[in-house]
């Protein structure tokens, strides 16, 4: 595979295991404790999409669903509402992967903004009807520091399979 | 497996389609919602999940704590030297009134013997600190240093050196999650100090608090203050909660009472988690062979 389908450099596969400690990683970010502060980015969201459009047939709703659940319980949320909101991003995510994989990064980045923006507008939607209280516009501002970030971590998590397959002194990198 | 939006040949289908699997999933998501929010189902759930998340999150609160003391060591010396004047001034008042208080105890206990009345309550108090605001920005929580491991339970009052600032609504073993009393969701049975007039206050967001279901008649002023009432079987009598601050008699049937906390609720770092020391007497059950009461039949 390509870092995108206009590329013509080849990739190493991605490793299952490198996978799921980005996803791990990612729960971990989630779990830091950062009160009220606006416009802190989703990371389980961000890391989930992306192996959705890399690697659909590994990364899908089964997984959006545990690590949903995961969040739920990390940050005290109902059970339930990061789960379903996570479903929802990563079929939408990997029912858009075989477009958006012909565009560059920053053009990726425009295409997610929408689905990071209705994952947050379905948590709202639940907790709203639940009876909590409208935590404020600032609350949306975390899909577009997330959509931001989707740029720097296109490279990082594809750092890995930059690797040629076989090594020699006559070939740098 | 097929991927969401392309659909395979049949020779090469496995397992249900991309849409099948969706809806299923949030199915299980929608019902797992009401079983939480509605019927507190998962609380088990929950709790076991937990502990595996426990090492992760730990890690996670690592950085926090690490910043939070950084600012601890980095106090000045005008700021301690200004903290401890301010401390001992305020252990000198505190003493002379924990002397009378201790006779006034002693006084109560054997007025209360004289009348044959049961005795007042004893109280079970654990101090604990608030580490950060919970995460979920739908609702007004905090969390605590302490948990079950430390005689934490669920139910107990939260409070301050000023008054209430809320319940501790669910309880880990080593931290405990409180939600504030101007929490949406959150409801304090209360009197009012100057002529016992009972009722029950909800949060009513913007750090404000509403008396609610008072008629409009009552006795109610602004600048009344509210204390628990205690009946709840779970709170202490005589906590300090509220301040009035508006009375709006506009409506034909119920007044609007807005309160203000008198503790600082969203801006506390040490507090006391108290609890009764004894399990409230059971309350008593319906007769099941007692005829239905009577309703007054309304004309019209």
């Amino acid at each position: 595979m390509q870092p995108t389908h206009r590329s013509s450099r080849i990739l190493q596969p991605a490793k299952n295991w490198f996978v799921f400690l980005s996803l791990f990683v990612a729960l971990g970010l989630a779990y830091i404790p950062t009160g009220r502060l606006p416009g802190v980015p989703d990371w389980v969201p961000l890391v989930l999409a992306f192996w959705c459009i890399r690697e659909p047939l590994r990364v899908g709703m089964g997984t959006a669903f545990v690590f949903g659940v995961l969040v739920d319980i990390g940050q005290g949320a109902a059970m339930g509402q990061h789960a379903l909101a996570y479903v929802v991003l990563a079929y939408l995510a990997t029912s858009v992967a075989r477009r958006v994989l012909w565009f560059p990064p920053l053009q990726q980045a425009l295409h997610i903004l929408p689905l990071f923006f209705l994952t947050q507008l379905i948590m709202v939607l639940v907790r709203l009807v639940a009876g909590a209280e409208f935590p404020g516009w600032g609350y949306f501002l975390s899909s577009f520091t997330s959509a931001a970030l989707w740029i720097p971590l296109h490279f990082l998590l594809l750092l890995p399979q930059y690797r040629p397959v076989d090594r020699d002194d006559n070939r740098p990198i | 497996m097929s991927l969401a939006g392309h659909q395979s040949p049949p020779v090469f289908k496995q397992g249900p389609t991309p849409l099948v699997r969706l809806l299923v999933l949030v199915s299980v998501c929608l019902a797992m919602l009401v079983a939480d929010l509605r019927f507190r189902y998962l609380e088990v759930v929950r709790q076991g999940l937990s502990v595996a998340t426990w090492p992760l999150q730990m890690a996670a609160a690592a950085p926090v704590d690490f910043v939070r003391n950084a600012a601890v060591y980095f106090a000045t010396l005008v700021e301690v030297q200004q903290d401890n004047a301010e401390l001992r001034r305020s252990q000198l008042d505190a003493a002379q009134r924990l002397l009378r208080f201790e006779q006034l105890e002693r006084d109560n206990a054997q007025l209360r013997e004289l009348l044959q009345m049961a005795p007042a309550p004893g109280v079970r108090s654990v101090a604990a600190e608030v580490l950060y605001d919970a995460p979920d920005p739908f609702s007004r929580k905090v969390i605590l240093d302490r948990g079950s491991q430390h005689g934490v339970e669920a139910g107990m009052a939260v409070v301050n050196a000023q008054g209430m600032i809320g319940q501790v609504t669910r309880v880990y073993p080593v931290q405990a999650e409180v939600t504030l009393l101007t929490d949406k969701d959150q409801a304090v049975p209360v009197q009012v100090a100057r002529n016992g007039l009972r009722g029950v206050l909800f949060g009513a967001g913007q750090g404000r608090m509403e008396l609610r279901f008072t008629l409009s008649g009552v006795d109610v002023r602004a600048g009344d203050r509210l204390e628990t009432s205690g009946l709840d079987g779970l709170f202490l009598a005589g906590l300090p909660v509220a301040e009035v601050v508006s009375v709006d008699r506009e409506s034909q049937t119920f007044a609007v009472v807005l309160c203000d906390p008198v503790a600082a609720v969203e801006r506390t770092t040490q507090v006391l988690v108290l609890g009764r020391a004894e399990a409230p007497p059971p309350r008593p059950q319906p007769q099941p062979h007692s005829p239905p009461l009577r309703r007054t039949e309304r004309k019209g």
